[in-house]
């Protein structure tokens, strides 16, 4: 056995975790402002910041869907080990991990209840970039407006039509990370 | 301190917070149903808070904590000790140097920052509860938007007394949708609510929910057009800085109906007596 499944977890978990997960709250209070969270060395195809959200917040209890090429026994092997997560189809997730369009189609993921909205997915989206810039973020937790570069507009625009169901998005790059939940109304660059 | 893990709660308690915190701050106004656990305090002493300081805390945080805006209270003391001990976190008294605040029942004079966290002891986080017992129809209720019922409340108030009596714990709605409760804090803070830079988390222990509003959002006290909201307090200057625009303590004095108003805010009191500000009774024996 590779000694790969057993290394690149937080050296210190109370603290690492504690100081990662300060910084997800941050971009899920501010959604479109960009973070670093780093103490994660995942196997490939994850990254960095990827590893970091997902030893922050999955444990036994956190059902996990891997997308895609993500679903291969590197990935699956090191998420079992340092998370204890199972390993599940979409529809029963609370947190999928994967490139944009393998984690598609996004109506496979529980958006939660009318009486229980907090039951939905939260998606940790690997984006191919993360910048501050293209479509145009507004609601709560942004002032006036913030920028950031999103695979697409119209699926969040309809993600953001379902609330307060609905699903809340993680997107991850090299150790940058930025968050996009429900409340937050997406308009392309120029529209009003 | 190596006898606890980081900030007392184990890891796995931690992150299950954490999880209910970012749905709370993706639903604003909305009540996340948490496992809440024993904490080595009772019930009432705000072990919500607590628990959901100790999940956002990391070791480079300055924690103030707070009882009905007082810093040296038996609650605000023994709370702030407890991280102390359990954390090895650096405290403060003064609001503007903290980065976590945990409070009961006010929300601190001084306008809040970006890069700080205010914490809520919650003893009863549903707001429709006092109408609604059963929690199944409460629930029904949020889910529906039905929020009738705290409207006539609120017009009863109205009939009975000529206005809204309810002086804290005022009603407010979250971003058009869910009505919350913002805990104890008196209607003269509801107007804080809304639109600040610092992040606002609302933690219940015994009623097990924990709710948040991230910054900027809007919050809006609710009230009726011929009888607008109004955020009141005594009609005093306080008698140790004499600021006038600050909440107010009545301070019983004698037994022959003596009293005093002093500023709920102890250390907004400090500070401006610091700077020169110097009330009636100030320097002079209370009674």
């Amino acid at each position: 056995m590779q000694a790969q499944p057993f290394s690149g977890g937080f050296a210190d978990p109370a603290i690492a975790s504690a100081t990662a997960f300060r910084q997800v709250m941050e971009a899920m209070a501010r959604p479109g402002t960009i973070h670093t969270i780093t103490g994660a060395v995942p196997p490939e195809p994850l990254s960095p910041a990827t590893g970091v959200v997902l030893l922050t917040f999955c444990d036994p209890d956190t059902p996990v869907h891997l997308a895609g090429p993500l679903a291969c026994d590197a990935v699956r092997t090191w998420v079992a080990f340092h998370t204890g997560a199972p390993i599940v189809r979409p529809s029963r997730c609370m947190f999928a991990v994967g490139a944009w369009d393998d984690l598609m189609p996004l109506s496979a993921y529980q958006i939660g209840t009318p009486q229980y909205p907090d039951r939905s997915a939260t998606l940790i989206v690997q984006a191919e970039q993360l910048a501050p810039n293209g479509a145009i973020l507004s609601g709560p937790g942004i002032k006036e407006t913030h920028a950031l570069s999103l695979p697409e507009i119209e699926a969040f625009q309809q993600n953001a039509g379902h609330f307060p169901l609905g699903l809340d998005f993680v997107f991850t790059n090299g150790d940058c990370m930025a968050a996009l939940p429900r409340t937050t109304i997406v308009t392309q660059k120029g529209d009003v | 301190m190596s006898e606890y893990n980081f900030a007392y709660l184990d890891e796995q308690t931690k992150r299950m917070i954490r999880r209910a915190i970012l749905k709370g701050l993706a639903i604003p106004g909305y009540q996340v149903p948490f496992a809440s656990r024993e904490m080595p305090m009772p019930y009432g002493w705000g072990t919500g808070g607590v628990q959901v300081s100790a999940a956002v805390m990391t070791p480079d945080d300055r924690f103030k904590v707070i009882d009905q805006g007082a810093d040296d209270t038996t609650n605000a003391v023994s709370i702030r000790t407890f991280f102390e001990r359990t954390a090895g976190v650096a405290t403060t008294t003064t609001t503007s140097d903290a980065t976590v605040i945990q409070t009961r029942h006010r929300i601190p004079e001084e306008p809040l920052s970006e890069g700080q966290i205010l914490v809520y002891q919650v003893p009863i986080p549903e707001p429709l509860r006092f109408l609604e017992p059963r929690e199944s129809e409460t629930r029904k209720m949020h889910s529906l938007e039905e929020y009738g019922l705290m409207h006539v409340k609120l017009y009863e108030d109205i009939s009975r007394h000529g206005h809204i009596a309810t002086s804290y714990d005022y009603p407010v709605k979250v971003e058009g949708r869910y009505v919350m409760d913002p805990s104890p804090i008196p209607k003269f803070d509801n107007p804080k609510l809304g639109n600040v830079a610092a992040i606002q988390l609302f933690g219940a222990g015994r009623e097990q929910r924990i709710y948040a509003l991230p910054p900027y959002t809007q919050v809006v006290s609710l009230d009726f057009e011929d009888h607008p909201f109004e955020a009141s307090k005594p009609d005093h200057p306080c008698v140790m800085c004499g600021a006038e625009n600050s909440y107010l303590d009545e301070v019983i004095t004698d037994d022959t109906g003596g009293r005093m108003f002093v500023c709920s805010d102890t250390d907004f009191c400090e500070a401006r007596q610091a700077a020169g500000h110097i009330g009636t009774m100030n320097g002079k024996d209370a009674a």
